[in-house]
Parts: structure tokens; C-alpha cells; sequence
């Protein structure tokens, strides 16, 4: 994990590998904090746990062999913690331009999608324990639409997501007037 | 008012004692009930209710001689009873107050809930009269916010007028909100040209009997034979044989019965051709009665406050919506009805018709008869010269050989189930393999007609989508009506190459499937600039 936190080590920087589906108005996808995988390694490791329980339990209950059962659970489930959270963290990225925000997300399923201000309702900046532990925040869009309605982006620092709901705050506030 | 309601003093309606309408306005500062006859309109509808769970006491007693008719009588007034003081003590707790800003509703026997909606907010107020309601006058008002379902705001019942006065009532507060700068002379002038287009106003849709009775002859339903069929299952207790015992039925036949048996095969094949017919007038009559009732004097016109739709023969509804509000537009049609023409319009709006997301405006009507209202609505036909563009090759291949390989797949498990089994009561999977089997070839030639004919096109102002085979529709957005642009890629979009395009819309859903990438992101692109050009407060007002 380290190679990889090296790699983004400057925190928002700029993903060059990311970029599948084109700029929009030439504007470069930027990544989380680098604390964002290791947020999503702990939530992961939150989920895991229990299962990797049931998975021990269950093999205390049945008569095969050693590990049969836990073996291949544990695998699958050491192999999500440990790897899945960089993968998805690579994956994911947002855009802030003069009026709108694109944000990417998805490894086997893909989405992108972009926002102009003008279209936003209200914003929320929410933060989990996990969350305030690594200094990070979500910064939730919600316009009117049935589809998409909410508009989703981990994985910010709490500073850069205020700051962000101010800059876009303040351009509804100039539209609206 | 915002603690302990129930115990303020509230004041009855008065009745005569000077000019009611000048009185009611004075009112509204005050919290109210609604009307007092609604206790007589629920407990009616209470009524119904309650036959079930009595005839269910009944049976549940029939066997009992210890309990004599006395008591069981005793134990359906009982019930009755609770039914009654329940319904009283809702309408009793149950106050609004139409406030400078807001309206606000207080419900709640033992818990009560405080809602407050801000007039903003309203997106509109319809009126909707049940059978019951409407003999004695009265109407159930709905303050539509675009939250749809249970989240909204609703009046059950006041009385016709006093509806009418509410609905005008938060019109004009919305307005003032809206522009605090209008001048006194200005909305008088503007009141006088709305009461003249009250008396005159322009009919855009309208059906008489006749069109109902085409239009019913198309709902051909069989939900009443299911329906009938369904009940005789839950109460053939009640029928003095088993009429799921074939032995019953030979019994019964057994004078005519055995005449038709012995007419051999001609007489079977009447008997099947009587039965399919019959289920045909069942099925065509339930469906003319539906459409009767549903939408009885449907009428259409265009107002100075938007469309108003009125419709129905026994529940009536009268539904305003705003012609800004309007956010996207559908016309749809049906296998059989397309060929003679028939389609039908719906307005995707932000405020939500009673239990669908959508006003139907026209749900019957040729194509010369929409297009008028389709201009008022501001999303026209396609202009012609545009240029359509069709989903992605890749894509219909993919979704083709997904269809038909997966009916091939129970054709074969259908056929491989009959061979292991060998009994003559189950050759009937021989059918059912061939049918699935003709599914799967009708799978693969549907999706090479909709690579002909699905296809999408951006005028400068609107976007189009043409869906449908059999049944074909459109789908018309506009540009600055949307809410977000998605560009979403599945496993296998991202094997063969196409992406699926999800443009947020209020109220509504729009979606482009199977586009190739590049035309995903010209479009976006398109859309957005013309999206980011107007703020969502212009959009609404």
C-alpha cells in the first residue's frame, strides 16, 4: 500500500490513469486523500470480521476437514481488505470546475457523473467515525431529479470538502439572485 | 398553537351569520377542522370495511350454538362501535390553519405529528371527490410538493367551496412570494383576465362516449376473471359443493353433460370456442366499464394557471398542472391500439398525480389530436431534418444473444424434464419447450428491429428518444430541464464497447441504453451546455 501511498502521497493530486471517459472542458480528475483507502480498508475490515466469524464457527459445527470452509473465506475476505481499497480509491475521482462537478466512481461498474450548481437542491458535509478518525469528509449533492438524485463524493479532507460546499454555495447563491 | 392543540379552544364553522366566504377568510389565521360531515363520510367508508372481519366473526360462530344471534349481533354493533369513535377521534384531532407562509396540518389521536408546508413548496393543490364525498358535497384536497407518496399534505374532506377558496387561496400566497413586486392594479388586471378565461377557456382534449367505449373495447382486462376466479377460491366455503372437485362437476353434468361428451369432437371444439368467447366479453366488458368510471367526461383545457385535466364518473378529479412545471413528455401506445392509430400522452411533472408519477393528458387520442397539445406544452414533435442516431450494434447483439440463449436455455430444460418424466399428464412441457423456443428466435428478430428503429436525436432545444417495435413511442426532454447527466458502463458494456446515458429528471427517468462512448460524452457535453445556461430557480417559476 505503501508504493501506491507514495505515489499519491501529495493528497488531491491529480489522477493520470484514471481518466477513461474524457475531460469534461479540459478539466483533469482529481483523487481523494490519500487517508480515503485506508478509511476503506477499516470499513472493510469492519465488514469482514464478522463474517470471517461465522465462517470459524461454522467450521467448528461441521466435520470436514481443517479449514475447508475458512480457508477460502479467509482468502476472499483478506483479499478485499488488503487490495480492494487501493483498487477502488485508483477508481474513483472528482472534477470541480467553474460550474458544475463531475465525480467518477466504480471499478466493474463505471459511473460518472456531473452536476452543474445551478441544478443543486442543498449539500450535505457528513462524517463518520471512521471518517473523523482520518480527518475526511462526504460532500452529498441532492438535486431534483428521480434519477441520481443524490450525488456522492468520499473521501474528501474535511477542510477541502467545506470548501467546496462554500464555492458551490456561493454560485447557486449569485445564480438564484 | 404549536403545543397541546387539542386542548385550545377551537372554533366550530358558523354557519349562515353574514357572508361565509368573508368569514372563512377572517378564519384562517386559526386552526380548523375539517368538515364536520367528514365523520359521516369515513364512518360510511368504515362500513365496508368492516364486512369482512364481521363475516369472518360470523363464520368463525356459525358452528357455535352456546353464542345465539343476539350475541353475535351485539358483537358487529361493538364493532362498528370502536370503528366509529376511532374515525370521530381523528376528525376531532385532526386541525389546519392556513397561515401567511405556510400551511399546517396537526393529526394524531395519541401521537401527534405537526407538519408544516411553506407555499413555495407547493407545487399545486388538486381536488379529488370520492363516490361518498361527492353526494354529500365535499372534497378531498391534495397539496402536491413533489415529495410524492405518503409525504404529502392532504385535506380529507372540506367542502366543495371551501376547497375551491383554498386552492385559489395558496395559488395567489405562492404568487405573492414568488413576485412581491407585482403592483395592486397589475393583479387586479391580471385577476380580471383569469376570470374572463374561466368562462371561455380553450378545450384541448376532450372524450365523449363514444371515443370511451373504442377506448374501453382497447383495455380489454381479464383482471375481473382473475379476480372472480381468486374469490371463488376464498370463499368456495361458502358454495354448498367443491368446485375444485372434478367428480362434482360430472355429477352435475350428468344429464347435460353427458349429451355434450357424447357429441364428440365437434362438440368439444364448440365448448372451447364458447368458453374463449365468453372470456373475451368478460374481458372487454370489465374493460369498458374501467374506463367508464375512470375517465367519464374527460376533459382537457388549457387555463391561465396551466392544464386542467377533469375526469372520472364516480370519483371526479380536477387537477391543475403549471405548463413550466412540466418536465418531460411520453407518448405511448399499445401492439393492437397502434394499428389503429390510438396513443396516449403523459406529462412527467414535478407534482405527483395520485398514485403515478405522470399526468396522462390524453390516454386515448389520434396523432393530430396531440399535437396541439404538445405545442402548449412546450416539447413539439421532432423537427424534421434532425439527426437520429441508433444505439450501438454491439449492443443489441449482446442483448440479443443474452434473450435468446436464455430461452433456448428453459427450452431445453422444459423438452430434457418431459423425456425424464415419460407421462402423458406432463406432455404439456412439450409445449411449453416449443413456445420458449419460439421466444428466443422472437427475441433475437425484436432486438435487430429495435437496432432499426430505437433511435435518439438533439434538436437545439429538446432531446428525442424513439423506443418501442411493436409499440412504438418518444420520449422528448428539455435540454435545460435536467437535473444531471450520468455516463454509468456495466462488465459488459465495457467488453463490447457501449455505455448507458442517465439524464436526472424531476419526477421522472430518462434513459439512453447501448450508446457508443464517444456519442455518451458528445451528448453530455451538449446537454450540459445548455443545462448550465439557466438556474434550477428560473426553472421553476
Amino acid at each position: 500500500m505503501d508504493e501506491r501511498g507514495q505515489q499519491t502521497g501529495m493528497g488531491n493530486g491529480i489522477n493520470p490513469r484514471l481518466d477513461s471517459f474524457g475531460d469534461v472542458d479540459g478539466q483533469p480528475l482529481r483523487q481523494g486523500h490519500p487517508n480515503y483507502p485506508k478509511a476503506m480498508r477499516v470499513q472493510a475490515l469492519l465488514v469482514a470480521t464478522p463474517i470471517l466469524i461465522g465462517a470459524l464457527v461454522a467450521e467448528y459445527l461441521t466435520p470436514f476437514p481443517n479449514f475447508v470452509i475458512a480457508g477460502p473465506i479467509a482468502l476472499i475476505l483478506a483479499g478485499l481488505v488488503i487490495f480492494l481499497p487501493h483498487r477502488r480509491y485508483a477508481a474513483r475521482g472528482y472534477a470541480l470546475s467553474e460550474d458544475r462537478l463531475r465525480v467518477v466512481r466504480g471499478i466493474m461498474f463505471h459511473t460518472d457523473t456531473v452536476v452543474p450548481f445551478g441544478r443543486v437542491q442543498h449539500i450535505d458535509v457528513d462524517r463518520g467515525p471512521i471518517e473523523r478518525y482520518y480527518g475526511l469528509a462526504t460532500l452529498q449533492l441532492y438535486t431534483a431529479g428521480s434519477h441520481g438524485d443524490v450525488v456522492t463524493l468520499s473521501g474528501l479532507s474535511h477542510e477541502d470538502a467545506l470548501a467546496m460546499r462554500e464555492t458551490i454555495r456561493a454560485h447557486i447563491k449569485r445564480e438564484s439572485l | 398553537m404549536t403545543e397541546n392543540p387539542g386542548n385550545a379552544p377551537l372554533r366550530q364553522p358558523e354557519p349562515a351569520a353574514g357572508d361565509p366566504v368573508a368569514m372563512a377568510e377572517a378564519d384562517d389565521a386559526l386552526p380548523k377542522r375539517t368538515d364536520p360531515r367528514t365523520f359521516v363520510v369515513q364512518a360510511l367508508q368504515v362500513v365496508p370495511r368492516s364486512i369482512l372481519p364481521l363475516v369472518a366473526v360470523g363464520i368463525a360462530m356459525r358452528s357455535d350454538g352456546v353464542f345465539g344471534p343476539l350475541m353475535i349481533f351485539g358483537i358487529v354493533v361493538a364493532i362498528l362501535a370502536i370503528n366509529m369513535l376511532f374515525t370521530f377521534l381523528r376528525w376531532w384531532r385532526q386541525t389546519y390553519r392556513v397561515g401567511e407562509s405556510d400551511i399546517r396540518l396537526e393529526t394524531g389521536v395519541l401521537s401527534r405529528a405537526a407538519r408544516s408546508v411553506p407555499y413555495d413548496r407547493i407545487q399545486d393543490v388538486s381536488l379529488e371527490q370520492g363516490f361518498i364525498p361527492r353526494l354529500f358535497g365535499l372534497t378531498e384536497v391534495k397539496f402536491e410538493t413533489g415529495a410524492g407518496g405518503s409525504d404529502e399534505i392532504k385535506l380529507a374532506y372540506l367542502s366543495n367551496e371551501e376547497g375551491a377558496r383554498l386552492r385559489e387561496l395558496v395559488r395567489e400566497m405562492r404568487d405573492e412570494l414568488d413576485s412581491p413586486a407585482t403592483s395592486a392594479p397589475a393583479q387586479a388586471a391580471e385577476e380580471a383576465i383569469a376570470a374572463r378565461e374561466e368562462e371561455a377557456v380553450p378545450v384541448l382534449f376532450a372524450m365523449g362516449p363514444k371515443r370511451l367505449f373504442v377506448f374501453g373495447l382497447f383495455e380489454f382486462s381479464l383482471a375481473l376473471v382473475a379476480f372472480l376466479g381468486a374469490a371463488a377460491q376464498q370463499f368456495d366455503f361458502l358454495l354448498p359443493f367443491d368446485i375444485w372437485d372434478v367428480k362434482t362437476w360430472q355429477g352435475l353434468l350428468a344429464g347435460p353433460g353427458e349429451q355434450i361428451a357424447h357429441l364428440g369432437l365437434l362438440g368439444q371444439v364448440i365448448g372451447a370456442v364458447a368458453a374463449v368467447v365468453s372470456l373475451l366479453v368478460v374481458g372487454m366488458l370489465s374493460g369498458i366499464v374501467r374506463t367508464f368510471m375512470r375517465d367519464w367526461d374527460f376533459r382537457l383545457e388549457r387555463t391561465s394557471k396551466g392544464f386542467r385535466r377533469r375526469r372520472g364518473m364516480f370519483t371526479r378529479t380536477d387537477v391543475v398542472m403549471p405548463v413550466h412545471r412540466v418536465q418531460a413528455v411520453q407518448i405511448a401506445t399499445g401492439v393492437v391500439r397502434h394499428r389503429f392509430g390510438w396513443k396516449s400522452l403523459k406529462l412527467v411533472s414535478l407534482a405527483q398525480d395520485s398514485g403515478d408519477s405522470s399526468h396522462v393528458v390524453a390516454p386515448f387520442a389520434k396523432a393530430e389530436e396531440l399535437t396541439p397539445i404538445l405545442k402548449v406544452s412546450g416539447f413539439p414533435l421532432p423537427p424534421r431534418g434532425l439527426e437520429w442516431h441508433r444505439t450501438a450494434a454491439s449492443f443489441r447483439v449482446v442483448s440479443a444473444l443474452f434473450a435468446v440463449v436464455g430461452y433456448a436455455a428453459l427450452a431445453v430444460g422444459a423438452a430434457v424434464l418431459a423425456l425424464y418424466l415419460q407421462d402423458q399428464r406432463y406432455s404439456w412441457l412439450w409445449v411449453a419447450a416449443l413456445v420458449l423456443a419460439g421466444l428466443s428466435a422472437f427475441a433475437a428478430i425484436r432486438q435487430l428491429f429495435l437496432w432499426r428503429l430505437e433511435r435518439h436525436a438533439l434538436s437545439p432545444s429538446h432531446i428525442y428518444k424513439r423506443t418501442g417495435w411493436l409499440a412504438p413511442g418518444y420520449k422528448i426532454g428539455d435540454r435545460v430541464k435536467l437535473q444531471s447527466v450520468t455516463i454509468a458502463r456495466g462488465p459488459l458494456g465495457r467488453l463490447f464497447g457501449y455505455v448507458t446515458l442517465h439524464l436526472g429528471l424531476a419526477g421522472g427517468h430518462f434513459a439512453m441504453g447501448g450508446l457508443p462512448r464517444a456519442e455518451a460524452e458528445q451528448l453530455r457535453e451538449a446537454l450540459l451546455a445548455s443545462m448550465v445556461r439557466t438556474d434550477f430557480s428560473r426553472l421553476v417559476k
